[in-house]
């Protein structure tokens, strides 16, 4: 029977973490250097842990699927990065911005996870700057702070529209140094395909070198897997198109839970799909709400240009609907209201699948140049990407997949459920609940590299004897490396007809429209029936060409889809146990008249942490349920009217 | 409604780093003018497979123009016709019905071929890890705001450090020199007091380690800047010479 222990500390929620750093076994810095850790991830979360724990002294190899680790996903974060410094002055503190965490992930998260990573927040500012990261500066040479959805206080710190570059160019310089002093052992362009596990604990990977195809053997002491979010099952999203779930999927299936898979961010604009060559979605900044009216002509089928359109035959629908938030409602509710609308039929552009966000009043109330002021980079972007000019016709927008709340299951140790085996970054399920704020995710890579793994791995290896070595050819490694050598001759074997990006497109069609923005019971059932018959079909008909001794994306994908559609599956059994709407997760039948979320505290207030079991060949999974404990804060309905 | 074009491709094969390499010709007719550049290959790769060839490797991640995945060498001109633009963020609009592009790698002895157009740009990691950076270890910084930065230099540092590292500078370059690519980091670390300290140190090892990888002189061409697709400032590389030869003096 899988425990579910938490191991949250005792005490007052401000001293869990300080007090657990006191109580820690730690491991004397002469001994460091006997013990390896493996660290999956070269974004924010491990990037900056292998930096960190090389820094310790520990021995770190770091893999990553790029050519560099400067390249991982977390390059593209735009906005900027929360923290507690109240440089502002206007009342900010360490508790406010737990609490707006925890308010904002619509209280499915753990009061002391979450106080840690805001009492941990102003550290990250501070490491930051003394690496050369460039934040954006006052006048008088102090750093600069804006607002954010969710918060009434400034605090996200920012570098122009490029945060998460700066702070992975940091954490990647940092990595580099300890690459030149020998405390870290760097593979780029190798992706992880199986956790070796040995008497109960993790100590390997099975790693693909994606150059020359060998499988390779790597023992270690611990294994952290910092590999991101799994947004890429939805094909289309915001995500880098190497982002994927492979790691945490193959840990998942090795005995590691799987909290939350269903909850999924989506963004609410985004530039919408032009057709079915589309590869990827580009997110713009939601700032652009505060001066752009949302709407979608009145009558279906109106094909006149936009501007043709007369102001009685327009419809405001967020106006209409939350006169007081206006288009300025929470990203989950905004994003909601576009799909229905285009469900409707209402929706514009060449497939229908997108609303206007139109500037033209506020260009007529400031003046063009005031607007350029404001959001001239977003403007020039969205005219390169679209070809049409948004200061003379409105933009066409449309909500996107963005982030992932869901993950690997994680103690307070950031430890998965199999001892060794770690989880940080997007691919834990740790700090966001149902719902995570803007500026908050790079804070918790950031968090989770920097300040908790390298205090919580000690109190792990502090009890594993220094140099214990199984050997790479021991039983595990080679049934493991064995594991990965199938599945891709398996792929290579099938020689069908239909491509992989066919099928990883068609797959993401059934996730967006079934457990999407909004899920119901009877879509929900029938996304598992579609996604089963989908999977059968491609493990007989999909055509995986090229060799596998060889650099060969497309094989690299057709891995990565075989996991997605299982997945899927999960997600979609989530989304149907959680029968209550909370955060991102909107269950149509449990909603108010006006559309509203109604979260249902009594019967799930849980974490689900799902097993993955094969019972005779069939593949299942069982729910766990870890019950959130509210000491702290009073459980309250979010409402924007 | 938006429109197909026909275009003619001609694209760089190379089975391996050792293979001879050979241009292959294909016309696609249907490319959309709103598709991306790396969106008509992926429409080229699932015609190749749908014939049972193999694909063409590109190298390819955010499509965004952020990670420097992306280095095409387009109609010879690195990242294609657009200026401060990658190739990832190019679109088919920019091309006109019937046209020919040639596809090729970045030609430089310093990025050898994996495969087709993808190369080797490990060159670049160890010359960040010959010295671009600040020797900080986790958890021994100051308060953030103890040393203020004044304005300008932060948004100097900045121009410089939003270089993508993709090499299109290595690309254009006749004689294949890294000298923009490593002053950028040089340039983004010496403007801000932090980095400051190690001023001297990073600057000859940085140095040493580009000639070391076998990337060639700077000649002041300029080709570099005027494909970046961050518009580096070739400014950064005048800089680097000066606080080289300093350096080196001051032994
Ligand atoms: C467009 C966009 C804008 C965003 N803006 C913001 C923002 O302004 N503020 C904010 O807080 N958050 C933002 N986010 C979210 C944030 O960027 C991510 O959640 C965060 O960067 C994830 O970091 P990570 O370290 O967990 O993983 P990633 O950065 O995704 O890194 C994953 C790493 O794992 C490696 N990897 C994956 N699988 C394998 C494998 N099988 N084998 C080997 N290596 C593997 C990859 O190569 C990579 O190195 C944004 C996200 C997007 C998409
Ligand atoms: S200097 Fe410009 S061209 Fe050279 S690597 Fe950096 S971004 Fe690319
Ligand atoms: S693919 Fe990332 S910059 Fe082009």
């Amino acid at each position: 029977m899988i425990s579910l222990d938490a191991k949250i500390p005792e005490g007052p929620l401000e001293q869990k973490w300080s007090r657990h750093k006191k109580d820690m076994k730690l491991v004397a810095p002469n001994n460091r250097r006997k013990y390896e850790v493996i660290i999956v991830g070269t974004g924010l979360a491990g990037g900056a842990a292998a930096a960190s724990m090389a820094e310790m002294g520990y021995k770190v190899k770091s893999f990553c699927i790029q050519d560099s680790a400067r390249r991982a996903h977390s390059i593209a974060a735009q906005g900027g990065i929360n923290a507690a410094k109240n440089y502002p002055n206007d009342g900010d503190s360490v508790w406010r911005l737990f609490y707006d965490t925890i308010k904002g992930g619509d209280y499915r998260s753990r009061e002391a996870n979450v106080y840690r990573l805001a009492e941990v927040s102003n550290s990250i500012i501070d490491q930051a700057v003394a690496q050369g990261v460039p934040f954006a500066r006052e006048y008088s040479g102090l750093l600069a702070n804006r607002s954010f959805g969710g918060a009434q206080v400034s605090r996200t710190f920012y570098a122009r529209g490029q945060t998460g570059q700066q702070l992975l160019l940091g954490a990647y310089q940092a990595m580099m140094r300890q690459v030149e002093l020998g405390g870290i052992e760097y593979f780029t362009r190798h992706e992880m395909l199986e956790v070796v596990i040995i008497d109960g604990k993790a100590r390997g990977v099975i790693t693909r070198d994606l150059v020359t195809g060998e499988i390779c053997r790597h023992e270690a002491d611990a294994v952290i897997l910092a590999t991101g979010g799994y947004g890429n099952v939805f094909y289309l999203s915001t995500n880098a198109k190497n982002s994927n779930v492979t790691a945490a999927w193959r840990a998942h299936k090795k005995g590691a839970l799987f909290a939350n898979p269903s909850f999924v961010q989506v963004h609410p604009t985004c530039i919408p799909v032009s057709g079915d060559y589309q590869s990827k979605l580009t997110l713009m900044s939601e700032s652009l709400r505060n001066d752009g009216r949302v709407w979608v002509p009145r009558t279906k089928g109106d094909n006149r240009h936009p501007n043709d359109i007369p102001e009685d035959e327009r419809f405001y629908y967020l106006e209409e609907k939350y006169p007081s938030f206006g288009n300025l409602v929470p990203r989950d509710v905004a994003s909601r209201n576009a799909k229905v609308v285009c469900d409707q039929g209402l929706g514009v552009g060449e497939t229908g699948l997108a609303v206007y966000l139109d500037f033209r009043d506020a260009i007529a109330r400031d003046g063009k140049d005031v607007i350029a002021a404001k959001y001239g980079n977003l403007f020039d972007m969205y005219a390169n990407i679209a070809g049409e000019d948004p200061y003379s016709q409105p933009m066409r927008i449309f909500p996107a997949v963005h982030y992932t709340m869901g993950g690997l299951w994680v103690d307070y140790n950031l430890m998965t459920n199999i001892p060794g085996l770690f989880a940080a970054g997007e691919a834990n399920f740790s700090d966001h609940g149902a719902n995570r704020l803007g500026a908050s995710a790079l804070m918790q890579g950031l968090s989770d590299g920097y300040f908790v793994l390298p205090s919580t791995i000690g109190n792990y290896l502090a009890d594993v004897k220094p140099g214990t070595r199984y050997g790479t050819d021991h039983e595990a490694f080679e049934t493991a490396a064995k594991q990965a050598q199938d599945s891709i001759d398996r792929l290579l074997n099938i020689n069908g007809k239909r491509t992989i990006i066919d099928f990883h497109r068609t797959l993401g069609r059934i996730v967006w429209d079934k457990i999407g923005i909004s899920r119901t019971k009877e879509g929900l059932e029938e996304a598992i029936a579609d996604i089963r018959s989908l999977r059968d079909e491609f493990w007989t008909n999909v055509y995986v060409p090229g060799e596998k001794n060889n650099y060969n994306k497309y094989l690299e994908f057709a891995g990565r889809v075989a996991d997605f559609f299982e997945l899927a599956e999960l997600m979609a059994m989530d989304a149907l146990d959680r029968e209550e709407s909370c955060g991102c997760h909107l269950r149509e039948e449990f909603q108010t008249e006006e559309g509203e979320a109604i979260r249902n505290d009594e019967e799930f207030n849980y974490v689900s942490a799902w097993e993955f079991k094969d019972r005779n060949g069939v593949l299942e999974e069982e729910l766990h349920k870890e019950v959130l404990n509210f000491e702290f804060v009073e459980l309250k309905q979010r409402s924007y009217k | 409604m938006s429109t197909n074009m026909t275009i003619h491709l001609r694209y760089w094969r190379q089975s391996g780093p050792t293979a001879k390499g050979y241009f292959e010709d294909r016309t696609l007719s249907t490319v959309n003018e709103h598709m991306s550049f790396l969106e008509m290959l992926d429409v080229l790769n699932e015609e190749l497979q749908l014939e049972g060839k193999d694909p063409v490797e590109f190298d390819y991640d955010c499509r965004e123009g952020i990670c420097g995945s992306c280095n095409l060498v387009i109609n010879g001109q690195a990242h294609g016709p657009k200026k401060g633009t990658a190739c990832c963020q190019l679109h088919m609009r920019n091309y006109s019905d019937g046209d020919h592009i040639t596809i090729e790698p970045p030609r430089a002895s310093a990025f050898p071929v994996i495969k087709d157009l993808v190369v080797d740009r490990s060159a670049f990691d160890r010359i960040i890890e010959a010295g671009g950076y600040v020797s900080v270890k986790t958890g021994s910084a100051q308060e953030a705001n103890a040393r203020p930065i004044p304005k300008n230099d932060a948004d100097l540092a900045f121009d410089y450090a939003a270089c993508i590292g993709c090499g299109a500078c290595v690309a254009a370059c006749p004689n294949a020199s890294a000298s923009l690519f490593t002053s950028a980091k040089i340039s983004h670390l010496s403007h801000l007091p932090q980095g400051d300290v190690e001023r001297s140190n990073r600057v000859v090892a940085m140095v040493e380690q580009m000639e070391e990888e076998g990337f060639g002189d700077c000649s002041n061409f300029g080709e570099c800047e005027a494909v970046c697709p961050k518009e580096i400032s070739i400014a950064a590389i005048a800089d680097m010479r000066r606080d080289y030869a300093r350096a080196v003096l001051q032994g």
